[in-house]
């Protein structure tokens, strides 16, 4: 579809310096999750609230950068945008499925519970399902302009699905708490260390995120590369195979 | 703290796990492309 860019050196810069960051903000979101203080209410499980969200919030991240990517795919059709598309889509997969699991881990002692088909959880389920959807469907199609626009849609379709996990809880009846930051009710605030390190998180697990889409839209532009010397090659071959025989009938 | 230590080491690990494929992967297409 398009020739695949050479990596300039300021892009490598500027991934080591993102990789580095990452690596950083991780390890004082882990530090400072692991440190804070048991609550009254949920004892010291009220430690995960420093990956759960904050993984939650990159998959929302993701998704949203997907689409934004995908309307500049749409307009442009130009093969960079395709790239964060795609990537977006995967590592969205990624931080969703890590969602779904934290929360998991979180609702068997709080809940009771592994598993229960709530509202939140249920349209989370909804979100990896669809997101793993779209990077197989991805993966099926020949490289190429209808593969691009494919993939565009299914992001398009994907955001979508955003409005209706966030706001799940208010929608339906839900055990899943309702938001943390902006609840309505002060009182069910979190106190101070939970916020600082809930967003600490979050600027860790965007800033990986980035990272992470750094790294898949350099892997697709190899294989991209990849794919359009295999098929040189194949198509030559084809043709010296040809040329003989063409000159014994002539 | 066992239900803690899981949902961390969850994290960490898929993260690990996916940022190590990431960066294996991207050696292994530069190595090829050299080649």
């Amino acid at each position: 579809m398009t020739t695949p860019p050479t990596p300039a050196p300021a892009a490598g810069r500027a991934s080591a310096v993102l990789g580095w960051a990452s690596l950083v903000l991780v390890g004082a979101t882990v530090g400072l999750g692991l440190v804070l203080p048991r609550t009254q209410e949920q004892a010291e499980y009220s430690r995960l609230i420093a990956v759960h969200p904050p993984a939650a919030w990159a998959s929302y991240v993701a998704v949203g950068v997907a689409a934004v990517a995908a309307i500049g795919f749409l307009v442009t059709r130009r093969g960079g945008w395709d790239r964060v598309t795609i990537a977006s889509l995967e590592v969205g997969a990624v931080f969703t499925a890590i969602t779904l699991a934290t929360g998991s881990i979180w609702g068997r002692p709080t809940w009771g519970v592994w598993w229960e088909w709530d509202a939140r959880l249920t349209t989370e389920a909804l979100l990896l399902a669809v997101l793993l959807g779209a990077v197989a469907l991805r993966r099926s199609l020949a490289p190429g302009l209808g593969r691009g626009v494919i993939t565009s849609v299914a992001a398009l379709a994907t955001v979508g699905l955003l409005p209706v996990v966030h706001f799940s809880v208010e929608w339906w009846r839900s055990q899943h708490q309702a938001g943390t930051l902006l609840a309505p009710d002060p009182a069910t605030n979190a106190d101070n260390p939970y916020i600082v390190a809930m967003l600490v998180g979050f600027v860790a697990f965007s800033v990986l995120f980035a990272w992470m889409v750094v790294q898949r839209v350099r892997i697709e532009a190899l294989e991209e590369e990849a794919d359009g010397i295999v098929l040189d090659r194949a198509i030559a071959e084809r043709r010296a195979e040809a040329s003989p025989a063409r000159g014994v009938t002539a | 703290m066992g239900y803690v230590a899981a949902g961390y080491l969850v994290t960490l690990g898929g993260l690990g796990a996916y940022s190590a494929w990431l960066v294996r992967r991207a050696k292994q297409l530069k190595h090829d492309r050299a080649r």
